[in-house]
């Protein structure tokens, strides 16, 4: 009896340490910059939601930056699968020269942090002109070791009789991929798609190298932005936008929670 | 006449074997497949990643000088080494690894254990909500973070307040600030990390728990005794992964804390930003990230020994 009683009150307290902040997020949202700042703890929902809104929306356009964010993560998400897919397939069901060396230099490059490509291909950017360019922020982020490792486990599980089968019916090698392959392998695609499609849509410090003008930037830049000056920064505006910036991603969670677990995981816990 | 047309006779069958030749070549066969399906992940690992590895070690030995790249040998890392601002950076980034790693991987196991027991109703409802926070982006919790803890208005000083104790300046002092940015990390991550632990936490046969009350055992000695030791492994997982993380921070020293005051929060991927795409000196940021990739080596390897290759 003690023991779920003090497991009741530890999970509850561990869950209001962990939603407080979402619900005084939609809170100071709908709440005037004077009223967050009152000497009063503010906890109520206010009446200043459609204000906020038009004053968000003169700061940073907003539909403009959903669009771009937009772009940019479901093109590199369905680009990231496909390739990576297509690398993990060639890795584990074709014999061919060098395929150890290359899987494990490709492995060999998740040591290396992020970081320390940057500047070189914020350079290469500038010299071929792509710099403020959507594309200069898929592009690089593709080179990603881990969805090609997923991809290659996932691939093992596939039985190779079945891609015989498909040659033997006169199958070529492209069209076995895509029509007796890929549809096989949903589960291991949708984890990774939300790998790949909530790593873009967060992803902030290359975008902020990369991308120069407002009407270029992806949400967390232009959150960013909205940081900024002190004496004319408005909470409930900057409130507002990070509610707009959660609650798509919120919405999918809640509706495929085991999935978007499972897949935020890289498919590494399956329940 | 009759000449050319003896000699296209003639070269016909040439062509055709060309022809046919090319044609067996372009079709895509299992010996020519693997590299077709390899093409576009080769292409962009080579123009996105080998070049820019490459390219980050030369930097790391030039200078900008006169509108040229020079070299000058291991003088940026002289001046790294003898940079307080790096050093700053560096034991910043070791104070959010000795405090909130061990923080984060007690509670997520603790969370992960209550969320594991077998009386649990509304299982699903504990789960998602503690998971929640991993969805968040970095730069929007690290703005509701700024805003809450904001010395005059803030929400943590009311309640501070209503406690009867003196409000915290969190942002403006050096402790204040580093503990705000610890407070930001674990409640991002301990959700992610809990579901970790769970998974490891099933992997434990029942049976030794059974064994253990029969021989009288209580919950903290089952905890101590069986947990633990089984979900060594994860546990070393988990701190592998947090201390990787933690290394390369950006966001969160960016918005919540701008690396203040008096560079206190900065950390090595912040200093890294600031040299690189603020003050413009490639070859010491490319010196920043290139010792930022041998801390990171050092520590996995430390921690792989330690582990001694995620058996123990």
């Amino acid at each position: 009896m003690t023991r779920k009683v003090v497991t009741y009150t530890l999970l509850t307290i561990a869950v209001i340490a962990s939603l407080f902040p979402f619900y005084f997020m939609f809170v100071s949202a709908t709440n005037s910059n004077a009223e967050i700042l009152s000497s009063t703890p503010l906890l109520t929902f206010g009446d200043r939601l459609i204000h906020n809104i038009t004053q968000l929306d003169k700061k940073i356009n907003i539909l403009r930056i959903m669009k771009n964010s937009l772009f940019i993560t479901v093109t590199y998400t369905a680009l990231a699968v496909l390739f990576h897919s297509m690398a993990g397939y060639a890795l584990v069901k074709y014999e061919f020269k060098g395929k150890n060396i290359f899987f494990a230099l490709i492995m060999l490059t998740m040591m290396i942090p992020a970081q320390v490509l940057y500047i070189p291909l914020f350079t290469l950017m500038n010299s071929i002109g792509m710099t403020n360019t959507h594309a200069a922020v898929i592009l690089p982020a593709l080179a990603n070791a881990f969805g090609v490792f997923l991809m290659r486990q996932n691939m093992m599980n596939f039985p190779t009789s079945i891609i015989e089968a498909a040659r033997i019916d006169g199958s070529s090698e492209i069209k076995t991929f895509f029509k007796v392959v890929l549809p096989n392998m949903k589960p291991a695609l949708g984890a990774l798609s939300i790998y790949m499609f909530m790593a873009m849509w967060n992803s902030f410090m290359w975008p902020l190298i990369v991308l120069s003008t407002k009407s270029k930037y992806n949400f967390p830049v232009a959150l960013a932005t909205l940081d900024g000056n002190t004496w004319q920064k408005d909470y409930g505006v900057t409130m507002l936008a990070a509610a707009i910036s959660v609650i798509p991603i919120m919405i999918m969670f809640i509706i495929g929670q085991k999935q978007f677990i499972s897949g935020l995981m890289g498919g590494a816990v399956k329940e | 006449m009759s000449v050319s047309v003896k000699t296209l006779e003639q070269n016909a069958p040439i062509k055709k074997g060309v022809l046919e030749k090319v044609k067996k070549m372009a079709t895509v066969n299992q010996k020519t497949a693997p590299y077709v399906f390899l093409a576009p992940v080769i292409l962009i690992f080579m123009v996105f990643m080998v070049y820019p590895i490459i390219k980050s070690l030369i930097l790391c030995t030039q200078t900008f000088v006169n509108g040229e790249y020079v070299y000058v040998g291991a003088s940026n890392f002289v001046k790294l080494f003898k940079d307080p601002i790096f050093w700053k950076s560096l034991s910043n980034t070791f104070i959010y690894l000795i405090i909130q790693v061990p923080i984060m991987v007690f509670l997520s196991l603790v969370l992960a254990v209550l969320l594991d027991s077998k009386f649990l109703k509304i299982k699903g409802f504990f789960r998602m909500s503690l998971f929640l926070p991993a969805i968040t982006a970095l730069v929007a919790y690290a703005m509701i973070f700024k805003l809450m803890l904001n010395t005059e208005y803030g929400m943590v000083n009311h309640f501070i307040s209503l406690l009867g104790m003196d409000k915290i300046d969190w942002l403006n002092t050096a402790w204040g600030a580093r503990m705000s940015v610890i407070m930001g990390i674990t409640w991002r991550w301990t959700g992610y990390n809990m579901i970790i632990m769970i998974a490891g936490l099933q992997g434990i046969p029942t049976e030794l728990y059974e064994s253990a009350e029969i021989d009288g055992a209580n919950h903290f000695q089952k905890f101590w005794g069986i947990t633990i030791p089984m979900v060594k492994p994860i546990i070393l997982f988990v701190a592998m992964t947090s201390t990787i993380g933690t290394l390369q921070l950006f966001d969160e020293s960016y918005i919540l804390t701008s690396g203040g005051p008096d560079n206190a929060t900065i950390t090595i991927g912040h200093y890294l930003y600031n040299n690189g795409f603020q003050f413009f000196k490639f070859g010491y940021a490319s010196a920043i990230s290139y010792t930022l990739v041998v801390i990171i080596a050092l520590l996995s390897y430390l921690q792989f020994k330690v582990s001694k290759g995620g058996e123990v």
